[in-house]
């Protein structure tokens, strides 16, 4: 299928190329003036390898309907099921997708360099998901926000995820981005970084409106935001220890008492299967 | 008050119960203490379709230096724990406390590590009131009960040797837990068939 799309070999420019695009030849306010002007081929399909093409697997489930204890007679017990999320996407993404990347590559090649920030792209079910190495995140966040092009000016929010399961990358930051001067475009910006060195640098001095959700993911996840203000728990009282929504967090409920007996919390009680 | 606290145990002081306590359930000025969903219902409560302005309690008190009741509507979280105490801890005598819906009763649904599971973890409770969230006829209800207990409430003498009974009441008693449950959960499964289960 992909077939069709490929274009030939020799027609390619590197990106970017300076007499096509560069300050002078860049028309800004027609974005497909600019996205003719690239021709830009980052990360073309024949530049994703094998393994960035596959699944990517951040965890295992054991079993089927939950918890078992050797109990189970069903023969569902023993299932090991590997928890997949998509692999990197190759080109072109559909929709606004290749604007924003080839967008993206411009403004970073002056900074940073679009393949040493971004680790992998992903668009699954018509929503775009950059990985960004945390050392760049900074310099990516002030391209989306800045370049004309692109213009992210919205950080709706930045979240906390936590899995176990995949080693060195066990905490995820997630930055979801709204470009309204673009008519309403979303993006996602996700950072990692491991459960032993869990620093992310802060976003509030390109999107201010992020240091309350990075407070929360902070108090949930323990994910450090180097350069925020003031990183102080926000949700829990500020002495508690821990962080409450990682995956190894107990549940913390109390027994119930009934007349005659009393009932665990869900997280406690016997194992049907 | 100094006078009963000086009086014998007698018929002086009974008259004295009965009539204190009858000013004191006539005048009482609940605090806003509204936290959760609960809230909304004691809102509706001060609304005319429900009116709890018939027993003079309309008047909210913001602060609780003028509040006689604190009806603690709505979960607790561990973060508000300490700001519940402190509220309580500002109200002066007598007071008296109504925890409001399940959730300040015993935790509620949230049987987890972020709501204190029963605000009597904290404070002393007069009355518990279940429900998710209750009518405005159940606090009402809950209200009219409470005004029951301060118009018998005893004072002075009669007041220490109460809580002495009811502290010693409470150290023998059985434990929830322990007590002969209500209905035979597994009579069913030795049961013949066209037992009726519900009996």
């Amino acid at each position: 299928m992909s077939d069709e799309n490929r274009t030939d070999d020799s027609d390619v420019q590197p990106v970017p190329d300076p007499e096509v695009d560069s300050e002078q030849t860049r028309t800004d306010d027609d974005p497909e003036d600019a996205a003719a002007a690239h021709s830009a081929n980052i990360a073309r399909w024949q530049d994703l390898s094998e393994e960035e093409l596959e699944p990517v697997q951040v965890g295992e489930r054991r079993g089927m309907f939950g918890a078992t204890r050797g109990q189970d007679t069903s023969g569902y017990g023993g299932l090991v099921t590997p928890t997949l999320f998509p692999g990197a996407s190759p080109r072109p993404y559909g929709s606004y997708f290749d604007e924003v990347a080839d967008a993206l590559g411009t403004a970073l090649t002056e900074s940073v360099g679009y393949h040493d920030a971004v680790e992998r792209v992903v668009v699954d079910r018509g929503e775009m998901t950059l990985f960004v190495a945390r050392e760049h995140l900074l310099a990516v966040a002030r391209a989306l926000r800045d370049d004309p092009a692109l213009r992210f000016e919205m950080c709706m929010g930045v979240s906390g995820v936590h899995f176990p399961g995949e080693a060195g990358r066990e905490l995820h930051a997630v930055h979801h981005l709204i470009s309204v001067t673009h008519g309403g475009r979303r993006l996602r910006l996700e950072v990692t970084c491991p459960d032993d060195d869990p620093h992310v640098p802060s976003v509030v001095e390109v999107w201010p409106g992020a240091d309350w959700h990075e407070r929360e993911t902070w108090d949930m996840f323990g994910i450090v935001f180097d350069g925020h203000p003031a990183l102080t728990r926000i949700l829990m009282p500020d002495d508690w220890p821990g962080h409450p929504q990682r995956k190894d967090y107990p549940l913390g409920g109390i027994p119930v008492e009934y007349k005659g007996g009393t009932v665990p919390p869900p997280d406690e009680r016997r194992a049907y299967t | 008050m100094g006078l009963e606290e000086k009086l014998p145990a007698g018929f002086v002081l009974t008259t004295l119960e009965s009539v204190v306590g009858y000013m004191r359930k006539a005048s009482i000025w609940p605090a806003t203490f509204g936290l959760a969903c609960c809230a909304i219902e004691m809102m509706a409560v001060g609304t005319p379709d429900y009116d709890i302005a018939r027993f003079g309690m309309e008047r909210f008190s913001a602060t609780p230096r003028q509040a006689d009741l604190m009806i603690v509507a709505g979960r607790v979280s561990q973060k508000m724990a300490p700001v519940v105490r402190q509220v309580y801890d500002q109200m002066p005598n007598p007071k008296w406390v109504i925890s409001m819906g399940v959730c300040a009763s015993s935790g509620g649904m949230f049987n987890n590590y972020a709501i204190v599971q029963g605000v009597d973890h904290i404070i002393p409770v007069d009355i518990y009131l279940p429900g998710c969230p209750p009518r405005p006829e159940m606090l009402l209800n809950a209200i009219i009960e409470l005004h029951g207990q301060i118009q018998t409430a005893p004072l002075g003498v009669n007041r220490v040797a109460a809580a002495r009974a009811a502290e010693e009441a409470a150290l023998g008693a059985t434990p929830t837990s322990l007590m002969a449950p209500t209905h035979d959960h597994l009579a069913h499964l030795a049961a013949p068939t066209g037992k009726n289960l519900l009996a």
